[in-house]
């Protein structure tokens, strides 16, 4: 049975001898090779681009400009404000400009320094503040107010009464720093044309499907002239889930020429690419009876988001929504609000959106445990949603294992035992969390499948697996082999996967809102169904047995309750064949309707959610407050393990990754230049940084999931950094309510320990005075009184 | 347009003697992955921080972004693709990078492999720090280093064990 077998990745042996092909590892004859020239200002009028010097040197086949793709896109359909290149005004630094296509790539870098543009430097925009206040400095003409991408406004219950009825009442301010996802391969692709105007790109993307339209829409290109394939790719962790400007251009080369090009981009480029984690302000109010009971919340966020929309209509709604599925809470409030600044663009990474909340709620909760005297963990039990309920806003929450997930990290941390009697600047700190199991709408709307797959079997009894997915790492491909082969009673070495291609795969959203495992599992299970009863009708010819008796496994067809009779699975194909002809089905996934009824309630809704909690010890050093996270206790409730060492694996990658935000990262500028942009000073964790994580996992066989899975990718990262955070106190009294949480900022916290509504000022967050009571207008409304000051 | 003329050079790489033209600007990655197509050996950064373009010189872990062609000249170069044995076997580490799933998105893998390796053949029975201090300049974002160092345990054991049997027969 290959359900819940931890059988290696079908990918791992090219990976493990170095035969896999990323995109720069691809090479095709007359190949092209390309060089972006990005602005060195973060916000400026483009008064002029000349190209003609470029465009004389030898060696140089073409340059790119905006004048060569005037058109706007946007990877949301009502949020499209950006242009592959700066058109007449650059909005950050790092904006690509131009695109120079050579014979080889010294040549293009070369080519960059004789592009001449003239600017007209414009005061930029860093902070979210400066975002709200400065209406006469627009980023966007379009915006109505301030630089305000996105206003939302939503009210769940009785909030008022709920905080009149409370016993306590807390509001914390907090601040999450913004941090990327710094995969290990920078982004890259190859794109080749033939003389029939059909284009191939080949691009390290996590959404194949959301790329292909994009480019078509600026390209002009009909979708069926337009073939994307994603080789595999070395990582994403949500950074590659929209096209970027050397897509675009090495397309339009590629048609212009007749020839491919490819583009690779360098590190430093990757950092100014970003799309990654939004740095969030947020102002949380909970009010609880004497007993920890939750009356109401209000919650608001004022997300920064960089230069252009990217993802960040969806996250706005996501620092609101998720903040319901995990306690019971009968009146919520949530206004949230997203502004343009002169940095690169934020959208997903890892935990989209409800990373940041989480982590605030977490925190919070640990202080009003506190006050009222509770056990932290107790008090989470205690307040945890029941399985099989409706939240405030309208989520449907079916499955969830948050009881168990508290509980086996309280006795595997020794919780009880040890976090009273642990030694001074050691503490124990605990958090739960949840995510989504894929996101319940597309990111345009539509009423077509999320998830296609299509199988079919070979007269040899090879079994090939068609779904558009895209394998970063996570081990999608290898998912569906094992959903099939587990179907079809067969070997995953008998079966291949050939995934996330628009030409030969049917549709499959993407790897983002950990969607993969429940949607594409569940259409490859649909698909191998339909094929296992025609396996399953052949071999009941053959034998002469009914069908119900017959069942499929070890490369067989055999009676259930007489093993010995049966058929092996080639000649039950085969038979098959020549009953109903060539042998292939399809399967698809359509999340169910979901959701109330109100404008945003499509965010947030799932088919389902995961649960997790963790426990972290950490030791901070009581002279240079130099936090120390010695170990993270995960548990994780990812519905059913179908392959136990992968999710293993991403549990432990999330909580590693968790860990680098709670204390380590941070995506910081200074007049719009990235501060730290190379893997060294961003301080990714190294192995000796990584604390010990030990994962453990909850089933709670979620009657929607495929074979009772939900999700494992992204999840188990929310918890880990309010859990540390909590730690933190634990051990040496301080109170950071921003992160990273490093030793500067612990020292102020030191100094001035009243836990409340004043957080330290750490280095790239918002200022100490900014006004808590800010809420933010409706349409039409003034705008006067609700300005901060 | 590149002024400095191509040079004539010649590798031991993977045990194979190769000669290729080369500009003596570039780095032993340029080299290895562009003229001799293997592409097995990464970059991250190409600035000497993420392991991801490790190779071995004989026997010594280098970052092939730092190094110049030029000077592996005569030297024993071993790239991820000279691991596996001349039957088709993989080397016990890589098997076990499959087996734990030590490799998510596996752009840093050849690079830890590369690494694990050189410190297994000086040492089959190396505690975690000494794993630790041996992959201490490799990163990895998707593993957690969990299942990375679980591979290194588990090749060693093997290890141990194939030179057991070998030193009995």
């Amino acid at each position: 049975m290959a359900i819940g077998a931890s059988i290696p990745k079908i990918d791992s042996y090219t990976k493990v001898t170095g035969a896999a092909r990323y995109a720069d590892d691809l090479k095709l004859p007359r190949m092209a090779y390309g060089r972006i020239l990005r602005s060195p200002h973060a916000h400026a009028v483009i008064e002029r681009v000349d190209v003609s010097r470029a465009l004389a040197y030898p060696g140089v086949l073409d340059v790119i400009t905006a004048r060569d793709l005037p058109r706007k896109y946007g990877i949301m359909p009502t949020t499209q404000d950006e242009y592959p290149f700066a058109l007449d005004k650059v909005r950050y630094v790092g904006e690509p400009i131009a695109a120079v296509c050579a014979i080889d790539e010294e040549t293009a870098e070369e080519a960059l320094d004789l592009i001449e543009v003239e600017y007209t430097v414009l005061p930029a925009i860093g902070s979210i503040e400066e975002a709200l206040n400065r209406d006469d400095l627009k980023i966007h003409e379009e915006t109505k107010r301030g630089n305000i991408m996105k206003e939302v406004h939503l009210s769940f219950g009785d909030v008022e009464g709920g905080f009149e009825s409370a016993d306590l009442v807390r509001e914390d301010t907090f601040y999450f720093e913004g941090t990327t996802h710094a995969p290990m391969e920078e982004h890259a692709c190859v794109a080749d044309c033939a003389s029939d105007g059909k284009v191939t790109l080949w691009t390290s993307t996590q959404t194949p499907h959301y790329v292909h339209r994009e480019i078509g829409k600026v390209l002009q290109l009909p979708l069926s002239r337009l073939r994307i394939i994603v080789p595999p790719v070395g990582g994403g962790f949500g950074g590659k889930c929209e096209p970027f400007a050397h897509d675009f251009a090495a397309c339009l080369f590629a048609l212009r020429h007749g020839r491919p090009i490819k583009y690779t981009l360098s590190r430093e480029e990757v950092f100014y690419c970003h799309r990654g984690r939004h740095p969030v302000k947020m102002l949380l109010k909970t009010g609880v009876k004497q007993d920890g009971t939750i009356t109401a919340v209000h919650l608001q966020t004022f997300l920064d988001g960089g230069a252009y929309a990217s993802y960040g209509l969806a996250t706005v709604y996501y620092t609101g929504a998720l903040l319901t599925v995990t306690y019971k809470i009968p009146a919520y409030k949530f206004d949230g609000m997203r502004l343009y600044t002169n940095k690169p663009a934020c959208g997903p990474k890892r935990g989209h959106g409800s990373t940041q909340p989480r982590y605030a709620f977490e925190c919070q909760l640990d202080k009003i445990a506190e006050q009222l005297g509770l056990d932290p963990a107790a008090y989470r039990k205690q307040l945890a949603i029941e399985p099989y309920s409706t939240t405030v806003n309208g989520l449907r929450v079916t499955s969830c294992g948050l009881v168990e997930c508290v509980e086996k990290v309280v006795e595997a941390s020794g919780w009880q035992q040890r976090r009273k009697h642990l030694p001074t600047g050691h503490g124990l700190g605990v958090a739960i969390s949840s995510y989504v199991t894929g996101a319940g709408k597309a990111i345009y709307w539509n009423d077509m499948p999320h998830s296609g797959v299509i199988v079919k079997i070979d007269r040899g009894g090879g079994v090939a697996v068609l779904c558009g997915s895209s394998d970063i790492g996570q081990g999608s491909d290898t998912m569906l082999a094992q959903v099939v082969a587990a179907e079809l009673g067969i070997d995953v070495l008998d079966i291949r996967v050939y995934a996330g291609d628009t030409d030969l795969t049917p549709v499959d959203l993407g790897s983002y809102s950990s969607r993969v495992t429940f949607m594409a599992g569940n259409a490859a299970r649909e698909a191998a169904q339909k094929l296992r009863t025609l396996l399953i009708e052949a071999a009941s010819t053959i034998l002469d047995v009914p069908s119900e008796r017959l069942t499929a496994g070890s490369h067989r067809i055999f009676c259930a309750d007489e093993p010995e009779k049966g058929v092996s699975f080639i000649e039950a194909a085969q038979q098959a064949e020549a009953t109903h002809g060539t042998l292939s089905a399809v399967g698809s996934y359509t999340p169910p309707k979901l959701g109330g009824e109100f404008k945003g309630a499509g965010v947030g809704i799932s088919p389902a959610y995961s649960y997790t909690a963790c426990v972290a010890e950490v030791q901070v050093d009581p002279e240079t407050y130099d936090v120390k996270v010695e170990k993270l206790w995960v548990a994780h409730d990812c519905g059913r393990a179908l392959n136990p060492t992968l999710v293993e694996g991403q549990v432990e990658g999330s909580a590693y990754m968790g860990f680098g935000e709670a204390v380590l990262e941070e995506q910081v500028f200074r007049k719009g230049l990235h501060k730290i942009p190379s893997l060294l000073e961003y301080k990714l964790p190294t192995i000796y940084d990584t604390p010990d994580i030990i994962s453990m996992t909850v089933e709670t066989l979620d009657k929607e999931g495929p074979y009772g899975a939900k999700e494992a990718g992204e999840g188990p990262l929310n918890p880990i950094i309010p859990a540390i955070a909590n730690a933190v106190y634990d051990a040496i009294g301080a109170r950071v309510d921003s992160t990273p949480i490093t030793p500067d900022k612990i020292a102020r916290a030191l100094k001035s320990p009243t836990p409340g509504p004043s957080p330290v000022r750490g280095r790239g967050e918002p200022e100490r005075d900014f006004t808590p009571n800010l809420s933010p207008t409706r349409r039409g409304e003034s705008s006067k009184e609700v300005m901060p000051r | 347009m590149t002024a400095i003329s191509k040079q004539l050079m010649t590798f031991r790489v993977n045990g194979e003697t190769r000669q290729v033209a080369a500009s003596p600007t570039h780095t032993l990655l340029e080299v290895l992955r562009e003229e001799l197509d293997l592409t097995g050996t990464k970059h991250g950064c190409e600035l000497g921080h993420c392991g991801a373009c490790t190779v071995l010189l004989d026997g010594k872990p280098v970052l092939s972004c730092l190094a110049l062609a030029i000077e592996a000249q005569d030297r024993e170069i071993t790239t991820v693709e000279g691991l596996a044995r001349d039957d088709n076997t993989l080397h016990p580490l890589q098997q076990a990078f499959a087996e734990r799933g030590a490799a998510q998105c596996g752009y840093c893998t050849p690079g830890f492999l590369v690494s694990g390796v050189a410190l297994l053949a000086q040492n089959t029975n190396p505690t975690r720090d000494e794993i630790k201090a041996a992959l201490a300049g490799n990163l990895c974002r998707c593993t957690g280093y969990t299942k990375i160092i679980e591979a290194v345990e588990l090749a060693a054991t093997r290890l141990r064990k194939e030179h057991e049997m070998t030193a009995s027969t």
